[in-house]
Parts: structure tokens; C-alpha cells; sequence
């Protein structure tokens, strides 16, 4: 028996129409606009300055804080201005716009496919390369990986997790990447493995990927105490805590860090970024990025540099449908829907979707008939249909006492509501009053 | 910005479920009981069920359309669902016009003055039958005899059921056989053990409702009244007699689970089975009513709410 996470879940239709399609370098843009706050933190500080010349790799950011990421630009000109931006979130936030003026690299970035297994560095020296080149969790979250890698006090990693899930519909970034860079995402994990000094890895990879379970199975002899679980499909595996529970069986408590139960997570793509950025001193400039829907013209996998327009990687699958309704950054369970296809592509970009006209409208909403059906699929074990009405009568000790910050807004209760009931729109509300209440009382 | 983009929270897509799926599902679920009523109880059958269901959906339609002002929503099936349950819990040969009051009790009272779908808090079939086994207790407990499709109705013959031959009647029990297939007296819905069954299967299968309730139920009857067997085998019947007679399964598969006066978690909806089952059995077997699965529900519909604010699901990482 296959394992997964042993509370809810569901299985949505998985439309990975662009499975198989080799990872196509996409042409670079003629101007990149790269946000300052890529990950999750404070927003890196920019260290050029109007009509600096910057080479592909050259630091253009500082990290702004503990939580933070450098960041690094994808291309080579001059930097025209900074300047706000839209971004993903819908908001203008600051962002460095550079004119590209040919491809030069720096020169201590190893471009050649040389597979480098070998790594003399001390842990430390690992982290701070890691950090060095701004990676950040590639699944989504895009939370400082480095930060990840040094535990606080007084607790001990015991296992590395890799998150191959994927257990978003539709996106194939991470599966393309195990097929196509699979050595150097086992080198990848072994340098992690390394840097939290653990001697044992688990890559949990959802059984929907036969291809990479197999591959990876082959690979993964001739690299120490890396082990490959295939993994019941199961959405949401792909969230930490869900992973870790499919994986080692053990259930992070609320409000506590993986790192309690002994894990550190990571995901596929972010162990390649580290090959990257450990054996080639290559920054994250660039990703992965799956361009998919069921009216794209050409779904597919392209590699994308960081601040390319959105529309123009949607033009390498063939351009935007005369219907498309929607466009999302990210899958259809958990991604954002962007006010715009200028917005650029960052480090979190994992893959863009467009939704045609009819399926991007909303079904009409009826009263909640206690149905039970989003408590048995909640993966976190709430009461979303209580979430959702102790929200809307505002009564914020009754959502405190009901777990309502534990939610990790994959969307599973609304995607399953017979009513159509928006259950997560407003557990969303609800949670950020209630973790604001809390900040509150510990201030 | 020129663009018409939608720009609306996650998630994006919806599994396609809706509530009417799920009232058309366990309609479906009730064909089986449906055809063997019709068989036992031919005309009868027919005339009580579509008198039922057509006032319920009037009923439904007239007062969200002139008391409510709103599009009435009578194609969800729930309206239907109500006709179609009330029908079963009634005998074959009731009069049009006592039917016509239990609708209305149903609808009325049952669903509408609570707002409507969602917001009931007993059952609506259960407070149309319960409202006419007080208001006519006589006509209620006569009920026809089965036969092959009789083209009977208000003339039927009529005979005991087997819980009022355990509350001291005379006749003799029907044998198991007769108990599973459905030829035995009582409730036109309620006789046939094999087609409630099925339709148990069809709804867990396409999981329209979990095996928590149905089974916490049954479970707790059985074991209930078979501690009492052992104890007394003269004054009580088998625990068998219990589980195939009267509207247990009926009640139990079809009835406790209706989702709007059930708990929401599964531990809750363990411990209502359960308070169903204890009630059922204290008022079958020591109260003055020979069936007790109506009230029994009844009374768990109106502690559903309790149980919800007690009995938590569990809690990723809780104890």
C-alpha cells in the first residue's frame, strides 16, 4: 500500500497536459522587471542604481533582514530605473527594471553541463552559498532556504524531506526538472543532506510520475541513504506538514515548525537551484515555469528568467486564448489570479495557467446543508463550514478555539462544497483577523 | 488597464459536486424499496408516494415564491427527497387528505420556518410523520397487508406488523425470509430489508453518506436488544426480529443521515447512531409506543447541535 497524509484530502483531475514536454529555454526578453520582494520576508534592498551595467548573476539586492533573499539579475544591460511594479499579488510593489543589452554571464558562473559531484565545503560554507545566491522554496512558498537549513536552538534535524509531489493539477515544472536534471537534483540533495548534517533523505514523489519514481529509483543507488517513496495521489501531499506525515508518519502539532518533528522539507526544484548555486556558483536567476490550460494552444515547460513578462512566456505556448478568463500564477487549487499578463515571473513562479471564460465563473451559492463534506476532506482536521460562519458572525474566539490559523488555504473545502459555498474566501478573512489578534496579545 | 481578466481567490476550480447530485443520489438509493412497495402494496403504493412528493414540491414552490419572495429552488431534488421519505414512513392505504396535512406539516413547519434547506433542525419527513402519528393515531397504525400488486387502496385489507404482534398482539412473526424481502405489514417503504440495504451500498459507494451513522445505529440495537434477549428470551424478541422489523433500516440508512439535522463530525455522528440506537430500543421495548426509530431520530435531530459544539473532528496533530 501506497503511503499519503491520513487526514482528508481529495483527488481532482489531474490535467497534466503538459507532461512530457521537454523544458524549452524561453528567447530573453528585452526588459526585465525583477521585484525586490520575491519570497516571504522583508523585501531585499537594491544595491544599483540607475544606468549601473549588471551582468547576468550580478548582485542587484541585499537580503533585508534575517528572513530575506538575495537577489541577483537574470540578464545583462543596464538598469533603466527602480521603480513600483505590479506584481503577482496584485499590488505595486518596487521593482528593478533592466534593459537587456546581450547575455554575458559572470565569470565565475560555470555554465558548462559538467556533472560536479564533489563538494569539499563545511556545512556552513554550503549555507552561505545558498544564501548567497537567493534561493528561496521553489514550490510556491519561496521562504529563504537557508533559513530553513540552520535550526533554532535547541532542536535537531533528523531527516531531509524532498517535496516531489507535485500535487498541484496541471503543473509538470517539478516532474520535467526530475527527468531532465535528475543527477544534479541528487547531488542537490545530497549537499542539503550535508548542510543539516543528516544522513538520511526521503524524495516523496506522488505515483503519478512513474516515469521519475523509476528514473530517480535507477539513479539514487550510487548515492548514499537517499531514498525514493512513491506516494498515493492525494491532493494537498504537497503541503509540509501533509508530506511529512505521508512520509515519516509523524503529525507536527499547530503552530509548530517541521523541524519539531525532526524534518526539514525542501522542495525538487529548490534542490536543484542548490546544485546550482553550490557546484556552478550560479544564483537563482532563472525556472522552470509550466504555461498550461485546456484552450493553450502548445502546454508546455519552459526555462524562464526571473522578471520576464508573463504574456511572453504564454506566447512561447502559443499566446493567450481568444477565451481565457482567467490567468493564474501558479495551479488551479492554490495559485493567484493575475490582474495582468504583464506581471513578471519570479522565484515562486511555478507555473502559469490560463482558464477559459466558463470556467472561470463561479457557481451561484446556496445555504449550507452540514453536509459534513469539507470536514471529512479537510487535510488539517477543521470544521470549514464552522470556519466560514464564526468568520461571518465575527466571532474571533470561537475561530481561534477552532484551529482556524492552523488552515493551510489549500482550497480543498471549497473545491468540494455541493453548495459552492466561497468556504475558503472567508476562512482566509477570519485567519488573518484571528493571527492579528494574536500578534496583538503577544505584543 | 484595458484587460477583463477575473481576479478571484483560490481555489480555482470546483469539483463539479452540488446538492442536487447528492438529493437525485439517494432517490436513486430508493428505487429498490420503492419497486417492492409497489409490489406489495400496488396502488396504494403509487397513489400515497405521488401524492406525497406532488404536495411537498407545491408546497416547497409556494412558499418560497409568495412567503420567501425567492426563485424556489425545486429541482435540488430535496423537496422530492421529503415527498419520497414521508411517503415510505406512511401506511399504503392513508387518505389523500391526511397526506396532504403531513406534507404541509412537513414543509411547513418541518423546513420552511426554519428558513428552508440548511437551516431545518429535525428532519422534515420526521416531523410530517411524527405530526400525523399524533394527530391520527389509528389511521396511522392500521396497515395493509401485503399482497402480489394489489389494485387496492382505501379498501385494503389490513393486518398487524410484527412490533405490534411483540407489543402483545396475537398473530404469529412472519418468517426471516418474509422479513428480508418485505412481505410483512407496515410502512410502505419500511418492509424490505434487501432493498434498503442496496440502497445503503449505492449511497456509500458513491459516498453520498459515510458508514458511520447507519452502522453506529444498527450496531447499538443489536447489541442493546441482544443483551436483552439473553437476559429474558420470553419478553424479548431476537435481536434479528428487531434489526428486519418496523422502520429501523429505513430510519437508519435513510432517515439519521439526512445531512442538515446530522453531526458533522465523524466521532459526533458515531455518538448520535448510538443515542438512536439506545432511544429506539428503550422505546420499543419499554414504552408504549410499539415504534420508537421516529422519535428516537427526532429527539437526536434536536441534540445534533450540542454534539456538534462538543465533539470535535479530529485535529491534524491533536491528541
Amino acid at each position: 500500500m501506497l503511503r499519503t497524509f491520513r487526514i482528508g484530502g481529495i483527488h481532482p483531475p489531474e490535467n497534466k497536459l503538459s507532461a512530457g514536454k521537454k523544458i524549452t529555454p524561453l528567447a530573453i526578453p528585452k526588459q526585465v522587471i525583477i521585484p525586490l520582494g520575491q519570497h516571504i520576508g522583508a523585501p531585499a534592498q537594491a544595491v544599483v542604481k540607475k544606468g549601473d551595467l549588471v551582468k547576468v548573476g550580478t548582485l542587484i539586492a541585499k537580503a533585508g533582514g534575517f528572513v530575506s533573499a538575495n537577489i541577483h539579475s537574470s540578464v545583462s544591460g543596464k538598469v533603466n530605473k527602480i521603480d513600483n511594479a505590479l506584481d503577482a499579488s496584485g499590488y505595486k510593489r518596487m521593482a528593478i527594471y533592466i534593459d537587456v543589452d546581450g547575455d554575458e554571464w559572470e565569470e565565475k558562473i560555470d555554465r558548462s553541463e559538467t556533472l560536479i559531484k564533489d563538494c569539499t565545503l563545511s556545512p556552513k560554507e554550503i549555507i552561505d552559498k545558498i544564501a548567497e545566491a537567493g534561493i528561496v522554496g521553489l514550490g510556491g512558498a519561496t521562504f529563504p532556504t537557508q533559513v530553513k537549513l540552520m535550526p533554532p536552538p535547541g532542536t535537531k534535524a533528523e531527516i531531509l524531506i524532498i517535496n516531489a509531489v507535485e500535487c498541484e493539477p496541471y503543473l509538470t515544472s517539478d516532474h520535467e526538472l526530475m527527468l531532465e536534471k535528475s543527477e544534479e537534483i541528487l547531488v542537490g540533495v545530497s549537499l542539503l543532506m550535508k548542510a543539516i548534517e543528516v544522513n538520511k533523505a526521503v524524495i516523496g514523489i506522488e505515483n503519478n510520475k512513474p516515469d521519475a519514481i523509476k528514473h530517480l529509483s535507477q539513479l539514487v543507488k550510487s548515492y548514499g541513504n537517499i531514498e525514493i517513496m512513491p506516494l498515493k495521489v492525494q491532493y494537498p501531499q504537497g503541503g509540509e506538514k501533509q508530506l511529512i506525515d505521508a512520509v515519516i508518519r509523524r503529525q507536527v502539532k499547530s503552530g509548530a515548525l517541521p523541524i519539531s518533528e525532526g524534518a526539514v522539507v525542501q522542495n525538487v526544484g529548490t534542490a536543484y537551484a542548490v546544485y546550482e548555486a553550490v557546484q556552478k556558483n550560479k544564483p537563482l536567476i532563472e525556472r522552470v515555469v509550466t504555461v498550461t490550460g485546456k484552450a493553450v494552444p502548445a502546454p508546455g515547460n519552459f526555462l524562464v528568467r526571473v522578471g520576464t513578462p508573463i504574456s511572453q512566456v504564454i506566447e512561447a505556448a502559443g499566446g493567450i486564448p481568444e477565451n481565457t478568463g482567467k490567468i493564474i500564477g501558479g495551479g488551479p487549487m492554490m495559485g493567484k489570479a493575475l490582474i495582468s499578463p504583464e506581471v513578471p515571473v519570479t522565484k515562486g513562479s511555478s507555473g502559469i495557467l490560463l482558464l477559459t471564460k466558463e470556467e472561470s465563473v463561479r457557481k451561484p451559492i446556496y445555504d449550507c446543508i452540514r453536509c459534513a463534506k469539507c470536514v471529512s476532506i479537510c487535510p488539517m482536521g477543521l470544521n470549514p463550514s464552522l470556519l466560514m460562519n464564526v468568520t461571518e458572525y465575527t466571532e474571533w474566539e470561537l475561530a481561534e478555539k477552532n484551529y482556524i490559523v492552523d488552515c493551510i488555504e489549500c482550497g480543498s473545502c471549497s473545491y468540494t462544497c455541493p453548495a459552492n459555498r466561497p468556504l475558503l474566501d472567508y476562512i482566509r478573512i477570519g485567519k488573518g483577523k484571528v493571527m492579528g489578534i494574536i500578534r496583538a496579545r503577544k505584543s | 488597464m484595458e484587460n477583463n481578466y477575473i481576479v478571484s481567490p483560490s481555489p480555482h476550480i470546483h469539483g463539479g459536486d452540488s446538492i442536487s447530485k447528492n438529493m437525485y443520489g439517494v432517490l436513486i438509493a430508493l428505487i429498490p424499496a420503492f419497486l417492492v412497495s409497489l409490489w406489495f402494496f400496488g396502488l396504494g403504493a403509487l397513489i400515497v408516494t405521488a401524492v406525497s412528493v406532488s404536495a411537498c414540491m407545491l408546497f416547497e414552490f409556494l412558499i418560497q415564491r409568495f412567503l420567501f419572495k425567492k426563485d424556489p429552488t425545486l429541482w435540488d431534488g430535496s423537496a422530492i427527497l421529503t415527498g419520497v421519505l414521508l411517503a415510505f414512513n406512511l401506511p399504503s392505504n392513508l387518505p389523500v387528505w391526511i397526506i396532504l396535512i403531513g406534507t404541509l406539516a412537513a414543509i411547513g413547519i418541518g423546513k420552511m420556518s426554519f428558513g428552508g434547506l440548511g437551516n431545518n433542525i429535525f428532519n422534515p419527513a420526521l416531523v410530517g410523520r411524527i405530526f400525523l402519528l399524533i394527530s391520527f393515531p389509528a389511521q396511522m397504525t392500521t396497515w395493509p397487508v401485503p399482497e402480489a400488486l394489489p389494485m387496492t387502496y382505501l379498501d385494503a385489507e389490513t393486518g398487524a406488523t410484527v412490533l405490534s404482534i411483540l407489543k402483545g398482539g396475537s398473530a404469529e412473526l412472519p418468517g426471516y425470509v418474509d422479513m428480508l424481502t418485505g412481505h410483512m405489514g407496515g410502512s410502505l417503504g419500511e418492509v424490505s430489508a434487501i432493498a434498503l440495504l442496496i440502497g445503503l451500498v449505492y449511497m456509500l459507494l458513491r459516498k453520498i453518506i459515510t458508514w458511520h451513522i447507519p452502522v453506529s445505529i444498527l450496531g447499538t440495537v443489536l447489541v442493546f436488544t441482544g443483551i436483552m434477549h439473553l437476559v429474558n428470551p420470553v419478553a424479548y424478541a431476537n435481536p434479528l426480529v428487531h434489526l428486519l422489523s418496523g422502520g429501523l433500516l429505513l430510519g437508519a440508512i435513510f432517515m439519521a443521515t439526512d445531512y442538515v439535522t446530522s453531526p458533522m463530525s465523524k466521532n459526533g455522528m458515531i455518538v448520535y447512531g448510538i443515542g438512536i440506537g439506545i432511544l429506539t430500543t428503550v422505546i420499543r421495548l419499554f414504552g408504549s409506543y410499539p415504534e420508537g426509530v421516529s422519535f428516537a431520530i427526532f429527539i437526536m435531530n434536536g441534540l445534533t447541535p450540542l454534539i456538534n459544539s462538543y465533539i470535535k473532528p479530529k485535529h491534524f496533530g491533536g491528541k
